[in-house]
């Protein structure tokens, strides 16, 4: 199965099969069809399609969005085969080419992928493709046969009535000629075949288990240079002088020069290994003066300062600052606490890496597992000095991302454009980035510190929390400032806290930016990454002090009937019953729960937890998960099981350290990724729903910290204020 | 150097600096793009291949110490183990972003070509060198489960 595409490809693949049917949206929104025929030479610039069913039956569905693990291409492949009644085992998918229009992302108005709106912002988008293609497939049998619509039966690719029956492909070249329906009617939910079904299998099951899909680090390329960066250690430093007299001693060597950027030395070889082996070569000298030079250990003590400062800006509305104050100076208890939470790298397991091809057309192929083509398009081009329409996009499966491919720069894919740029862009350039690159590259999560004061009645309710963040802003000077910060505030900072679901009479969310050259980014689930652990922490704290139950605690500020409430109530509830909360556990066992909503979704999670000999060992996560209509069941556990796991190793025991301003962590020895050994079993519970389908990718992630913080201060009794765990204080077994 | 080496049944003659890992021997020179580059340093398991059947991570490996053995790529893979495994992996649909699987495969058929009846420890201990970013760990888990009941039956 080939899923890179491109419209040179797309009419390849004509080529081969002869005739094909396009449908997709045109310009103006509006679906529409065309039949086209590679020896013809048709004109298909007027149609990028969602949807192409070839004359031997094969339907494609073209992507909108990439593929890093989440299961988009099971998920929008799903929403087409269940309108279309495709048979599922022959759907080809393509990932679509650069095109802002026709491929943005609904929820934000460009072609990209992130915050857990793949499937979301395609719901009704790809069904209604589904829908209009079956509907045309139906009217074409009918005037064929002679039929009425109503007569014609469509299952499993094939279209029938009575002893008449034939294959999509067979219908194509009627069904052109015909108009395609403006609305077609989509399935209501009971007469859903695949929408729901848990046994539908990957798409990308079979490529990702025999070595053969492809990922923008396995492009090779005729006379092909490889190139890597050698970066300024610190952040913000510039360019002084550089040595390469050691490294043309290194076989494959070619040269290196500085990035017009004054950040770093392309260094190029014939290989990867000849590029890695010569950069270190590289002798640099670099200027700092204007470099992050400090150390976190001053960073994170200055975070922890601000904090006593008074806010510098209130992030929500109908905030009475003094009114919160008040209520907690006249509590009969008070629960106050300073959390640290540091920075995070995303470490996916593809280290980035971008290839630039040239034509001899003076065009360009862009080799990515790209997440953003409405940022990387438009950059490369402005950087090769071409227009759009000479640029294009190949999108690869990505190795996992975790928000690390979407950048504001597109700094990876501006790196490969300088990089092939100055190489004098006659040759492709592959431009390849190191675990060690990856690491000491910035683009972390940022540090977060958290003050929490939480005043509660002589009955151990809350009467009043104030809250103040300070912490570096991932979207001010960026292309996102103008759709996330409102009155100076970055919604970042402070979602899942500011808008927190629970009842708090008095509520005020104080933020101060910090600033530094440090780059800083979205990380899997983004604010919410410290938000909620911070929230569900202080829950704990709270219920603690009034000494309540963390369950009843929580359910006590979710009592005010809306549906936001009701849905987080519903979860929290499902996890305690499927987690038995109430049932004794063994001696030197514990439990914590922490429920969160983010992305539209709303999970809860109960962690349970043994010590032997003060080494914490987890032995069970139950999760539950309200995501709306539960579109792939199997793929939203996986990604629940995943973000789980994502968020524990982090949580446990990762960290970015600065040393004067160098990053300390070289590796993954120093910065240990969950393993195997590290988690025990992880049950997941969807909660059925009507509501529309929102994210699964992200929610995950944000209890799954606190939980488990939750419950090792159920057994320990000491509070976790200071992140990652382990250099904190608890042990893991 | 000059250096032949048998790769999934072929011998192979390649010319590279002889510092050169295995790794990138088999994805630069001989294009099986399949076993992949993930730390570098043995870390990580991305890179895992078999010399002689049994893994190991080819991104530290040195040429000139498997110029006598049999190197097996994901691409190679064959017998009823690596069949069991990989049919496993996709009726479990363990996969996500999938860039560690064809290690973790590798690794797993190792581990059911010497223990046909590993239990949840014996999977921890063969499989923690394999890092999942994507945290697929549980279903690997149950994989290996399922791969190692099916060769039974």
């Amino acid at each position: 199965m080939t899923i890179q595409t491109s419209r040179r490809n797309l009419l390849k693949g004509i080529a081969a099969t002869g005739t094909a049917l396009f449908i997709g949206y045109n310009t103006n929104g509006i679906l529409s069809h065309t039949i086209a025929n590679a020896a013809e030479k048709s004109d298909l610039t007027p149609l990028n399609p969602f949807v192409k069913i070839a004359i031997d039956g094969t339907v494609t569905i073209i992507l909108k969005h990439f593929e890093m693990g989440q299961g988009t291409t099971t998920g929008l492949t799903t929403l087409v085969a269940e309108e279309l009644d495709a048979d599922w085992d022959k759907i080809a998918i393509e990932f679509a080419p650069a095109d802002h229009e026709k491929y943005k992302n609904l929820a934000f108005g460009a072609q990209g992928t992130g915050g857990s709106t793949a499937i979301a912002n395609s719901y009704i988008q790809y069904r209604t493709a589904g829908a209009a293609v079956r509907a045309l497939l139906v009217q074409a049998a009918a005037a064929k046969w002679g039929l009425k619509p109503k007569d014609i039966s469509v299952e499993k690719g094939m279209v029938r009535a009575g002893d008449k029956s034939a294959h999509f492909g067979e219908l194509i070249a009627d069904a052109a000629k015909l108009p395609l329906p403006e609305k077609p009617t989509l399935k209501t939910a009971d007469q859903f075949n695949l929408i729901g079904k848990t046994e539908l299998f990957r798409k990308d099951n079979i490529d990702k288990t025999d070595g053969t899909a492809l990922f923008a680090m396995d492009v090779k390329l005729p006379n092909m240079v490889y190139a890597v960066i050698l970066r300024s250690p610190r952040f913000g430093g510039t360019l002084l002088s550089f040595e390469t007299e050691k490294a043309i001693k290194i076989s494959g060597f070619l040269n290196a020069k500085a990035m017009p950027t004054k950040d770093g030395i392309a260094v190029y070889a014939t290989s990867t290994w000849a590029a890695i082996s010569a950069r270190k070569a590289i002798e640099a000298k670099w200027d700092n003066s204007k470099a992050e030079n400090r150390s976190t250990k001053e960073i994170g003590k200055t975070h922890l300062e601000t904090l006593k400062k008074a806010p510098k800006l209130q992030a929500r509305k109908d905030n009475d600052f003094e009114k919160t104050n008040a209520a907690i100076a006249s509590a009969s208890k008070k629960v106050e606490a300073e959390f640290l939470l540091p920075y995070l790298a995303h470490a996916p397991m593809e280290p980035l890496n971008c290839v630039i091809e040239p034509h001899d057309n003076g065009k360009v192929t862009v080799h990515d597992g790209c997440q953003f083509p409405g940022l990387v398009h438009p950059t490369v081009a402005k950087i090769l000095g071409l227009k759009p329409d000479q640029v294009e996009i190949k999108t690869y499966y990505a190795g996992g991302s975790f928000g690390r491919r979407a950048t504001a720069k597109s700094d990876y894919a501006t790196e490969a454009a300088l990089a092939f740029k100055l190489q004098g862009g006659k040759k492709a350039v592959k431009l390849v980035w190191t675990r060690e690159d990856d690491l000491a590259g910035g683009y972390f999560r940022p540090m977060a510190a958290h003050s929490v004061k939480i005043g509660l009645s002589d009955k151990g309710e809350i009467s009043g929390w104030n809250h103040h963040v300070v912490s570096q802003s991932i979207v001010k000077g960026t292309p996102f400032e103008k759709a996330l910060v409102k009155d100076g505030v970055d919604h970042t900072s402070v979602e899942g806290l500011a808008d927190a679901e629970y009842e708090i009479p008095a509520l005020s969310v104080g933020l101060t930016d910090w600033v530094s050259p440090v780059p800083v980014l979205w990380w899997r689930s983004v604010g919410h990454s410290h938000t909620a652990y911070v929230k569900e922490v202080s829950m704990d704290l709270a219920a603690k002090a009034a000494e309540k139950d963390p369950v009843q605690f929580r359910l006590n500020y979710l009592k005010s009937g809306n549906k936001d409430q009701k849905r987080l109530a519903g979860v929290i509830k499902l996890a305690a019953e499927k987690a038995e909360w109430s049932k004794p556990l063994p001696k030197g066992w514990a439990r914590g729960i922490a429920a969160h909503k983010s992305f539209g979704s709303y999970v809860a999670q109960v962690i349970e937890i043994s010590s032997n000999d003060g080494d914490i060992k987890i032995e069970r996560v139950v999760c539950t998960v309200d995501c709306g209509v539960a579109v792939n069941p199997d793929v939203i556990k996986a990604q629940m099981e995943g973000g789980i796991g994502y968020g524990l190793g982090a949580v446990m025991r990762n960290q970015i350290t600065l040393n004067d301003g160098l990053v300390e962590q070289e590796n993954f020895p120093d910065y240990e990724p969950l393993r195997i050994n590290d988690i025990g079993k992880i049950e997941v519970h969807i909660t059925p729903s009507v509501e529309a389908p929102t994210g699964v990718g992200e929610p995950g992630v944000p209890p799954a910290g606190p939980a488990l913080a939750n419950a090792i201060m159920a057994l320990t009794g000491k509070p976790l204020l200071k992140l990652p765990l382990n250099e904190n204080g608890v042990d893991f077994a | 150097m000059s250096v032949i080496l048998n790769i999934n049944g072929e011998d192979k003659k390649v010319d590279v600096p002889e510092d050169t890992p295995l790794l990138w021997v088999i994805r630069d020179e001989l294009n099986l793009t399949g076993t992949k580059f993930g730390c570098g340093v043995a870390a990580c398991g991305a890179c895992t291949v078999h010399i002689n059947g049994k893994p190991v991570r080819s991104c530290q490996t040195n040429i000139q110490d498997v110029e006598q053995s049999k190197i097996t790529t994901i691409e190679g893979l064959s017998g009823e183990v690596s069949k069991a495994v990989q049919d496993a992996w996709r009726d479990l649909n363990v996969v996500q972003c999938g860039y560690c699987q064809s290690g973790q495969i590798m690794s797993a058929v190792g581990l059911l070509s010497e223990n046909t009846k590993p239990t949840d420890q014996d999977i921890d201990t063969a499989m923690q060198g394999n890092a999942c970013r994507c945290a697929t760990y549980q279903r690997i888990r149950a994989a290996i489960h399922l791969a190692a009941s099916n060769l039974e039956a």
